[in-house]
């Protein structure tokens, strides 16, 4: 396991232009981005849905590249986006997933067969043509490259250490700096897209 | 004594009329759909070959309903205009996400709704019926009804609706089971 911070700022060298969808993540990744309006931290609308809205994105801007760092809690609620994926193939649909092994934002309580539970197995079963799988973040850093050479969609299960929550919702502080209407407004003038 | 009257009922007990699959695409083409985000139901079969020969359309298929909201977020966000087209089991399963995609993030997409239990003299045998208005009501969601080829420029009431409020839309595909008897 490693430290979804550490992950990100190896991943924030290799960025480029892509549109991030940080999902989880988002608390790091708004520290670490130097992109912000190509960010896209709409914290958790419902839950299941972050890789749904990214493949959305995805299918939407074909000529950008789109990042997701989806959670194994997010998906396990809605695995069924992963044939849906495979079919259409968006070649520019990168799937990070952090398999942290539990929902840390309501106390840590174990997903179902947390700690047995094969991501990229489900992922290349589901027919995404690429899917890897790390635990050890200098294989994570060496991979990182090649991996985003490759045309999508590919998908990456990253074993990250719990961050656990447990403080009542209304007393813990809030990491995002711009709202959700303002995060979707400038991603929208940054590809120039009205509404 | 004379023969009492069969009283006839002012509406008919079943549907005769029926909707044009032709004129449901145009409406949504007329209306700049660019992807239908959907799941096959009885109700809103007969549109499927149709969409799949035109090449202005991607369907994009979900395996529950629920995904069907936040992909359609994503689309729009990016600048596409998705249709979403479900049954009304469905569209019950994925509150949810209604509420946190569509609704949270006001995405203005119309939802053609298979009316699953849908009758015309108004007592159904279907729950999936039943609860299907007050589903909506509960989340304050407009609806237009869609019964036949003649109420088809309802389709473009609600489209034009969504982008005003920038809200999602339904349209109740009132059809009673034909499906592929077309």
């Amino acid at each position: 396991m490693f430290q979804t911070a550490d992950m990100l700022r190896i991943f924030h060298a290799y960025r480029g232009d892509a549109i991030v969808v940080p999902g989880r993540g988002g608390r790091h990744w708004a520290q670490i981005s130097t992109r912000p309006t190509r960010d896209v931290p709409v914290g958790d609308p419902a839950m299941g849905g972050h890789a749904g809205f990214a493949l959305g994105l995805a299918l939407a801007r074909p000529a950008d590249r789109v990042v997701l760092f989806d959670s194994e809690g997010d998906l396990l609620m809605s695995l069924g986006i992963l044939p849906t994926v495979a079919e259409l193939a968006p070649a520019n649909f990168y799937h990070f997933m952090l398999d942290n092994e539990c929902y840390a934002t309501t106390g840590g309580q174990p997903v179902p067969n947390a700690k047995n539970v094969a991501y990229d197995v489900i992922a290349r079963g589901a027919g995404y043509p690429r899917a890897f799988a790390f635990d050890k973040l200098e294989d994570f850093e060496a991979s990182l490259p090649s991996i985003l050479a490759q045309r999508g969609p590919l998908f990456a299960a990253l074993k990250v250490v719990p961050e656990v929550e447990n403080v009542p919702i209304g007393q813990r502080v809030r990491w995002q700096t711009r709202t959700r209407d303002r995060v979707l407004a400038d991603l929208r003038a940054e590809l120039g897209v009205a509404r | 004594m004379p023969e009492t009257p069969v009283t006839q009922s002012p509406v008919p007990q079943t549907q005769d009329a029926q909707l044009s699959p032709q004129l449901v695409l145009d409406e949504m083409k007329k209306n700049g759909v660019t992807h239908v985000v959907w799941l096959p139901d009885s109700e809103t079969n007969f549109l499927y070959q149709l969409m799949q020969a035109d090449p202005s359309l991607q369907l994009v298929p979900v395996s529950r309903e629920g995904l069907a909201f936040s992909i359609a977020a994503g689309l729009a966000t990016g600048g596409q205009t998705p249709a979403i087209l479900i049954q009304n089991t469905g569209l019950m399963e994925s509150g949810d996400s209604l509420r946190g995609w569509a609704l949270g993030l006001q995405i203005p997409v119309v939802m053609m709704v298979g009316y699953r239990g849908w009758t015309r003299h108004g007592v159904n045998t279907d729950t999936a019926a039943t609860y299907t208005e007050r589903f909506l009501n509960a989340f304050g969601i407009t609806y237009y009804l869609v019964e036949t080829s003649a109420d088809a420029p309802r389709i473009s009431i609600a489209f034009e609706e969504a982008r005003r409020t920038q809200r999602p839309v339904a349209v109740l595909m009132a059809d009673e089971y034909h499906g592929f008897n077309r």
